[in-house]
């Protein structure tokens, strides 16, 4: 099994180390991971504005890249909902069909690939709340929706529970979202600031050390607005949880 | 934080004509009124809240809105035989059918109906399709006096302001704002915010209107094809007061309203308060199959853009709607912004996908007020892929050219640079030192708007690519 490893651009560029942390760990369980030289972004900015013709040429190189691995994987359940459910400004070749059918998020290529049962190199002794990214939750379904009467279901509490320590806690409301949305964050940046101050507060109240998210996107503008309000509350990447890199 | 009952009610958008409503603009004021604004966000999430707990009430609940859904798509198929049948059976029944092909005709229609029967007042339950057509603006140009008898709508009419959610239009209002509308328009007592005194004056001063108006009008919620019945729901019992006082009742409703049968009545009965309120039920149910005796009974079936959007099969699912509101209140963006930031009659998830259906270039900018988050989908009792259409309306504006200009240049300009490893990499990382500027650069950031309210994230001493190159291609060469 020949893995192809995305890093989303933001990631790339702010984020470097849960990209290590997400490498280190897929290498650490025997996976064979590739990152080509190539890569960029997967497209997102555009469609989500509107301009899926000027997401193609960015979505054909995605596909350029990745169409050779027999699994595309990234630490990013908003990424992956965009390669999957989005990729529709190119022709629908067996290489587009591929790579969209055979990319995954790291949690759910843990979850459900490769059923990852144990990190025993991993502590975490914190309080912790989950942060669902919009596009995992309810576009990947990462995790049972409050809106839908269905039975609790969660993939990155399963694998975190794996984790040595680690306390969880509840938002009072746990998958309502925080405002980052892409360029939504920049064009409408007075809803969203407000939307991320309100999603901090309530993770204040809830008594967490440590925010943990699938997603560093909604991470990094929660992070900028608890520092902005002066509240101390750390956020990290499950991929830093899962290697142990934070214990 | 100002006490909310002082701080003074936020207005809502600007409209200038045919200009793109700025709905950002006008949520930025909602939120500056910060004591209206987390009232508003409360209220409306405790709807949604008594929403979920209604839902886990009912097993069967997912089940139910697959079958909403399906009645939905089945009558939407067969749309014009559905019509046909209720106009059918409701002519039997005494009633007379209209038909309007937009908002002009409907209005006229009734203009005439009201000038026939001589009739100078009209109370008026609660109809989103009337604020579609601007209904009361034409009735009042024409002499006839107008009075809504819904308590919420009743608010608003007396402030001259639309209404801001379907279900609840004067949500954003604190009972001091109620209170001086009042103490203005109804001579009420100066500084009295009592929610039962001001019930009393609306009640008071809204009965004598009923008792003697010359023709009453509802909306409908339902039209019943097999039986060629009218379903009402209200919570006051105004529709019921407002159809059978006046010897004159006129029913104004979109065609999209209508379901084959009886039966099928339950299904949607079901979820519409649940959704709406977290109420079981709604108070009245009224079911209105003929005129009352010696009265007359009027229905207005009103198109107004509806078959156009029935024939586009991307939109077509919008029409399933049955006004609930669940979308509203469970939108993080419609809770910090105010309805009336939308400066349209459908505010929120169902607005942002309605409203640039009457007119894309004035509403242009709604789509872009959602996270995408899918909240709405979800929480739809007839399971209209809100969010899906939010998305493919942002598609149909860049190819109608009516994105903004800001837009299309950064879309324009990351497209390519995304396109090409080699600009990519230059851009980011021309020696490690332009990762200074990164963060501006990764926020697409032109206008500085990130870093207003929130800290720019710290840069870090490499990018994830230049770690790699670093650390595995040595690690590959010594492997060689
Ligand atoms: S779109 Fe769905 S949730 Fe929104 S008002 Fe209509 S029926 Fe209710």
């Amino acid at each position: 099994m020949e893995v192809g490893l995305f890093i989303p651009c933001y990631m790339d560029a702010l984020e470097p180390e849960v990209g290590i942390s997400t490498l280190k760990l897929l290498e650490r369980l025997g996976v064979d991971v590739t990152y080509p030289f190539d890569q960029t972004c997967c497209g997102q900015p555009m469609t989500n504005t509107g301009c899926h013709k000027e997401a193609a040429a960015t979505e054909a190189l995605f596909v350029k890249n990745f169409s050779r691995f027999d699994y595309i994987v990234m630490p990013s359940g908003s990424c992956t909902n965009q390669v999957r459910h989005h990729f529709d400004a190119i022709d629908q070749t067996d290489d587009v069909q591929h790579v969209r059918k055979n990319t995954y998020d790291l949690v759910e290529f843990l979850h459900d690939i490769l059923k990852v049962e144990t990190f025993p190199w991993a502590r975490f002794p914190h309080k912790v709340a989950i942060h669902y990214n919009c596009n995992a939750l309810r576009g990947l379904r990462h995790a049972s929706m409050s809106e839908r009467r269905e039975s609790f279901f969660s993939k990155p509490k399963n694998l975190l529970e794996k984790v040595k320590g680690i306390e969880f806690v509840e938002l009072e409301r746990p998958d309502e979202c925080c405002g980052f949305g892409g360029t939504f964050s920049v064009f409408e940046e007075g809803v969203s600031a407000k939307m991320g101050q309100d999603k901090v507060m309530d993770q204040q109240r809830s008594g967490a050390e440590y925010i943990i998210s699938a997603d560093s996107s909604c991470l990094m503008h929660q992070k900028g607005c608890a520092q902005r309000m002066g509240v101390n509350l750390q956020y990290a990447h499950i991929a830093q949880i899962l290697n142990g890199d934070l214990s | 934080m100002i006490n909310l009952q002082d701080e003074a009610q936020p207005k809502g958008a600007k409209i200038r004509g045919n200009k793109p409503v700025d709905q950002l603009e006008a949520a930025n004021r909602f939120i500056a009124a910060s004591a209206h604004q987390k009232m508003h966000d409360q209220r409306l999430w405790d709807l949604r809240k008594k929403r979920d707990a209604q839902m886990h009430l009912i097993p069967e609940w997912e089940e139910l809105r697959d079958l909403a859904s399906e009645i939905k798509n089945h009558t939407l198929d067969f749309l014009a035989d559905y019509l046909e049948e209720f106009e059918r059976n409701a002519t039997a029944n005494g009633v007379h059918v209209h038909w309007a092909k937009d908002a002009q005709e409907s209005n006229q229609i009734i203009s005439d109906i009201l000038k026939q029967h001589d009739a100078k007042t009209l109370v008026k339950s609660k109809s989103m399709l009337g604020e579609e057509c601007c209904l009361r603006q034409h009735l009042e140009q024409d002499g006839v006096k107008v009075i809504e008898t819904d308590l919420g709508e009743r608010i608003q009419q007396l402030d001259h302001e639309d209404p801001s959610h379907v279900v609840v239009p004067a949500v954003h209002k604190t009972r001091t704002d109620v209170s001086k509308v009042f103490e203005k328009t109804l001579n009420a007592q100066k500084g009295n915010n009592d929610v039962h005194y001001l019930a009393e004056v609306q009640r008071e001063t809204t009965r004598p209107y009923i008792l003697n108006a010359d023709a009453g009008m509802t909306g409908g919620n339902f039209l019943v094809a097999e039986t060629g019945a009218v379903v009402v729901c209200t919570n006051e019992g105004n529709a019921d007061l407002s159809a059978n006082t006046p010897p004159l009742h006129i029913v104004t409703v979109g065609i999209e309203k209508i379901i084959p049968k009886m039966e099928h009545l339950a299904v949607f009965i079901r979820l519409l308060s649940r959704s709406a309120l977290g109420s079981p039920i709604t108070q009245y149910t009224s079911y209105f199959r003929g005129p009352r005796k010696d009265g007359e009974m009027h229905v207005v079936l009103v198109d107004n853009g509806r078959s156009t959007r029935l024939a586009n099969k991307t939109f077509k699912p919008g029409l399933k709607c049955i006004r609930c509101g669940a979308c509203m209140n469970t939108c993080p963006v419609f809770r910090r912004s105010g309805g009336l930031s939308y400066g349209s009659v459908y505010a929120g998830p169902i607005g942002l996908i309605l409203s640039p259906g009457y007119n894309t270039h004035k509403y242009r900018n709604l789509p872009f007020a959602s996270t995408l988050n899918g909240s709405c989908t979800n929480v739809c009792p007839v399971k209209i892929n809100l969010h899906e259409q939010i998305f493919a309306w942002r598609e149909t504006l860049a190819k109608d050219n009516e994105l903004s200009l800001s837009k299309r240049v950064i879309m324009k300009t990351l497209g390519q640079l995304f396109a090409s490893p080699r600009m990519y990499r230059t851009a980011i990382q021309t020696g490690d030192r332009a990762l200074k500027y990164l963060p501006h650069f990764m926020v697409y950031n032109r206008l500085n708007s990130w870093g207003r309210q929130r800290d720019i994230p710290s840069t870090p001493k490499e990018t994830f690519h230049s770690w790699y190159a670093k650390n595995y291609q040595k690690k590959e060469k010594r492997d060689e």
